[in-house]
């Protein structure tokens, strides 16, 4: 699943050389895809008798115009940024866990249910605990498709999508059930949602009058964990090893379906983690529609950041303000929430196309490289090339 | 349960096949383009965008096979911005389902509330009662008393099946699925082929939206498919990519989906969350007992490049 | 004599040029669904562009919307910014927008907040709250339901058990038992508020049983509305918006929020000077919920009048619906 192509063998176990090119590369085309999407995004705004110059300038300022434009932005990279390493992870192993959304809505459970039945304990035990408890929810249920793909072949694709659908079911039950609000009962509005949390459990906000949370500043602790996982562990270089080249691997000794499992438990634990700290820092409260679709824009978030959870960050960050950008331009020229839906899908399918250049460059600039390498070198020993 | 009434199983049974026809259309759709080795996440934005241009071009001229012309052909569209994006442009393919699916999704929504503005009902494809064959006790009300696009979906399953092993079309997509490097070298357009498949594929994805917009439910709601693309897409991994295989998934499906919903009816006590989860996780209770274990196309997800492996 | 009829002519015209131009009163609306969801979305926006139009249009009123918030944050950005601008009146349509609505009106207290459904103002002088008494109007959609079907068998399609579908369906449920406590009323959740073919499948599954009268809530159940319309003799009962479009054959009457009335009241209020602190309930008394008969069904008198009887004590407070 992991396009051989997108990471050179070399790259797999350098430690030294970071590769400006591709970093840059790897920047500035998806960029441009973005640019292009826009573009067409022009089209569209234009038939809905919008101004395409005030949408755009609304699109920026939202984004970056303003502090809570900025703290917006961070506070959507937030799960970005959780959910898409926990992708990255997957898809170094060539596991695909389309899986985030129920993933999410079990994390948010268990860190909804863990404060809601200890309400009195301190915050420096709540808050740590519920984040324990939303990871290893969303862990075992990254772990169920796991198991059924290293024991028993069941494709990923398949049990995700089914425990997407499970996961939300499972939420209903408990919120129409033990988890009900009791405000909501006792005033007969029987509001879907949980009762809010005890104040301790809450995550401090940044900023005041914004909704930047501490949780931001745990993803980026966690992206970083998991590049030095990813790069710096045993356990992290056979995951990738599996994903490069699972024959190799297995030849070796590597237990592929034990690393292909670990990678979406991980994954699933990290949208776990994602989960909960959207309760405990933002709604600190469980209600419907928690995921805000983040298993699927964490996927992309992924992809913008080349697979790379260092790559992740400033992914997350740049799309997180493009959410948020493009929901201010949707109040600026009022148009349709569907316009901006669209929008981004566009920028997914041209970002997304646009890797194919920018593998093209690598190959291309690595076959020069290796050519004058080969040169300097025969003509070292003396040889015509 | 106490002997349940031949009028009960009547009911479940052609609730069954009203449920899992979408599915039908859209899941052998995708057989065909996993087959030859491209993943199509999109299918839900295909089914989505299709379904309300059925729904319009009814709405507008209530000509049913107009309407049904019009969705296939938004899906074969669809079809071929995912090809040039997934094939030509080698895009990573879980992604750029993703993308497609997010822009049927919207504009889906955004053409129905610029262009229609509030819920309205056409009259659709109705039941065609098959004569002689619809009067057999049981089988008759449940198997011939569909509409059109009910019949279509089901016939389409031998007729994938014989596409796909019996002609030279089938043994070519197969090959650029099983093995691209090989087939590019006796010849086979590797990216036609993907091509041919991704937009055949969304084409029939994009029935699958007419056959619920201008047959079973007859009008066009906001996020109409409610992730049913979805599901269609893990039913080709359920039936080994295999057309029979599909089926016995739909069917599956949709009978556990009819009788949880029947259960409810008739007052069994069980929370409806429960029920309503049944079905998925049947699904994965099946696939965890069947002694089927298809491999998958050994290139599926996997861009071809010509001199690559 | 000529110098002050000149300044009285002057003061007059200003008088009536300042009225002429004066800012229209901005009102912004943030919803979960889309305009077009032919339940909870559609029926506020509805309102507002009545309330709009009989004001005398954009001159007088401004509404800027923003639909299919399902994510709390995004909306309360929505929420925060369309303060921020200076708009007189936010309407936050969406039960879970409160605790958003908590955090931004404390910073924007000269900016008039209102949200529901729910009946919790925060105690804060400058938020409204606004709910429906559904159970009132899914009562009286009983008492009709239950004097026209002649299977004695009923369905409910609903889509999950809260919020107002709950109370609506369990009101609903009071009132076919209040007139004949021997029939069946069947109800199903779909789980979804979206999935308008499992609705239907769910429709058609109460229609195989018998029931030939149905209701239902959220926007799928216009699924429901279709299969009743195709079996043909089935009636149908509605609720938050009036179905009777969709099949004007079998749609008995719905129950219709009429947000108009609260809009109005919230317009005046905040023009004398109170910016909240009032929780609304829309309830068949005070006309915030209205049964709407769908004119192209014939009701029969017997019918109509136990309805009608039982409007009228629940507007009385004689009967009590339990939500």
């Amino acid at each position: 699943m992991l396009s051989e192509r997108s990471i050179s063998p070399e790259k797999a176990s350098s430690r030294k050389a970071v590769d400006w090119g591709a970093i840059v590369v790897n920047v500035a085309l998806p960029f441009a895809g973005v640019i292009v999407a826009l573009f067409v995004g022009v089209i569209m705004l234009l038939l809905l008798k919008a101004d395409p110059i005030a949408a755009y300038t609304a699109l920026v300022q939202g984004a970056v115009g303003s502090t809570f434009g900025l703290t917006q932005s961070l506070v959507k990279a937030t799960p970005l940024l959780l959910v898409g390493s926990g992708i990255c992870i997957a898809f170094r192993a060539n596991v695909i866990n389309i899986g985030g959304e129920g993933q999410i809505i079990m994390g948010a459970l268990a860190g909804t249910a863990l404060p809601l039945a200890f309400p009195t304990v301190p915050g420096y035990i709540l808050i740590p605990g519920a984040c324990l408890a939303g990871f290893m929810a969303g862990a075992f249920w990254g772990f169920i498709p796991g198991i059924l793909k290293a024991r028993l072949k069941v494709n990923e694709i398949l049990s995700t999508i089914m425990l997407n659908a499970i996961a939300l079911q499972v939420m209903n039950l408990l919120l129409q059930g033990p988890l009900m609000d009791p405000e909501g009962i006792a005033h007969g509005t029987f509001l879907n949602q949980s009762a809010q949390l005890p104040h301790q459990a809450y995550l401090a906000r940044l900023v005041p009058q914004t909704l930047l949370h501490t949780g931001a500043i745990l993803a980026l602790v966690v992206a970083i964990a998991c590049y030095f996982f990813l790069w710096r562990t045993g356990l992290g270089f056979n995951i990738r090893a599996v994903g490069l080249n699972p024959a190799a691997s297995r030849y070796s000794g590597i237990d592929v379906p034990f690393y292909e499992a670990l990678s979406m438990t991980l994954a699933g634990g990290l949208a776990g983690l994602a989960g909960v700290i959207e309760v405990i820092g933002v709604q600190h409260r469980l209600m419907s529609g928690i995921t805000g679709g983040y298993g699927f824009t964490g996927i992309v978030a992924a992809l913008l950041g080349s697979l790379h959870p260092l790559g992740l960050i400033p992914a997350s960050v740049f799309f997180g303000g493009l959410l948020v950008g493009a929901d201010k331009m949707q109040r600026a020229v009022q148009v349709p929430s569907s316009l901006i839906t669209a929008m981004l899908g566009l920028i997914v399918l041209f970002v997304s196309g646009s890797s194919l250049w920018a593998r093209r460059w690598m190959a291309h600039r690595d076959a020069s490289t290796a050519r004058r390498n080969s040169m300097a070198g025969a003509s070292a020993r003396g040889e015509e090339a | 349960m106490s002997g349940i009434s031949p009028d009960v199983m009547i009911g479940i049974f052609s609730t069954m096949m009203a449920l899992a026809t979408p599915f039908l259309y859209a899941a052998l759709g995708e057989t065909f383009a996993q087959r030859s080795g491209v993943v199509n996440l999109g299918v839900d934005g295909i089914m989505l965008i299709s379904a309300f241009a059925a729904f319009y071009v009814v709405l507008l001229t209530n000509n049913l096979w107009l309407g049904l012309l019009a969705a296939a052909l938004v899906g074969l569209a669809m079809g071929l911005l995912m090809s040039v994006v997934s094939v030509s442009l080698k895009a990573e393919q879980g992604v750029s389902g993703i993308g497609l699916y997010m822009l049927g999704m919207g504009l889906s929504s955004l053409l129905f509330k610029v262009l229609v503005g509030t819920v309205k009902t056409v009259q659709g494809f109705r039941g065609v009662a098959i004569p002689v064959l619809s009067d057999i006790p049981f089988i008759g009300p449940v198997l011939f008393r569909n509409s059109v696009l009910v019949y279509g979906a089901f016939l389409l399953v031998p007729l994938s099946y014989f596409v796909l092993e019996k002609t030279t079309l089938g043994l070519k997509i197969k090959a650029v699925g099983q093995n691209p490097a090989a087939a590019d070298s006796v010849g086979i357009s590797v990216n036609g082929i993907r091509y041919f498949s991704v937009c055949l594929g969304a084409a029939l994805a994009g029935i699958a939206g007419a056959s619920l917009s201008i047959s079973l439910l007859n009008l066009f709601q906001d996020n109409l498919t409610a992730g049913q693309g979805f599901i269609a897409v893990a039913l080709v991994y359920f039936g080994g990519w295999n057309p029979w295989g599909v089926l016995v998934g739909a069917l599956l499906f949709s009978v556990v989906n009819s009788i949880q919903l029947w259960m409810q009816v008739l007052g069994v006590k069980i929370p409806s969350a429960v029920a309503v989860m049944l079905p998925y996780v049947l699904t994965i209770v099946a696939l965890t007992v069947s002694v089927n274990r298809v491999r998958q196309p050994a290139a599926l997800n996997k861009p071809f490049e010509r001199g690559e492996s | 004599m000529k110098l002050a009829k000149v300044l009285t002519a002057l003061a007059l015209a200003s008088v009536l040029a300042a009225g002429a131009f004066a800012a229209p009163v901005k009102i912004a609306v943030i919803m979960p669904s889309a305009t077009t969801d032919m339940a909870f979305s559609q029926s506020m926006w509805q309102a507002l562009l009545a309330v709009q139009k009989a004001a005398g249009g954009e001159s007088a009123i401004l509404i800027k919307y923003t639909d299919n918030m399902f994510n709390v944050p995004d909306a309360a950005a929505a929420i925060r910014d369309y303060a921020s601008q200076g708009f007189d009146i936010v309407i936050a349509h969406g039960s879970q927008y409160g605790s958003s609505v908590q955090e931004i009106a404390k910073d924007f207290p000269k900016v008039t907040f209102a949200w529901g459904t729910d009946v919790n103002t925060y105690g804060l002088p400058n938020v409204y709250a606004y709910t429906a008494a559904a159970e009132e109007g899914g009562y009286v959609n009983g008492v009709l339901a239950a004097k026209l079907t002649k299977s004695k068998k009923i369905g409910v399609t609903g889509p999950i058990e809260v919020g107002d579908a709950k109370t609506y369906i369990d009101g609903f449920v009071q009132g076919v038992l209040s007139v004949d406590k021997t029939i069946v009323v069947s109800k199903t959740w779909t789980g979804s508020f979206s999935d308008v073919a499992l609705m239907t499948a769910a429709a058609q599954t109460h229609i195989a049983n018998g029931a030939d009268a149905l209701t239902g809530s959220s926007q799928s159940v216009v699924g429901s509305v279709g299969a009743a319309k195709d079996k043909g003799n089935v009636l149908w009962f509605g609720t938050q918006f009036d179905q009777s479009s969709l099949a004007p054959a079998i749609v008995v009457a719905s129950q219709n929020y009429d947000w108009n009335g609260m809009l109005k009241d919230i317009l005046a209020k905040r023009k004398a000077g109170t910016l909240g602190g009032i929780a609304y309930t829309l309830t068949l008394k005070n006309g915030g919920l209205k049964i709407a008969y769908n004119p192209a069904y014939k009701l029969p008198a017997a019918a109509k009048k136990a309805a009608d009887a039982a409007a009228k004590a629940i507007a009385a407070g004689t009967l009590k619906v339990e939500p």
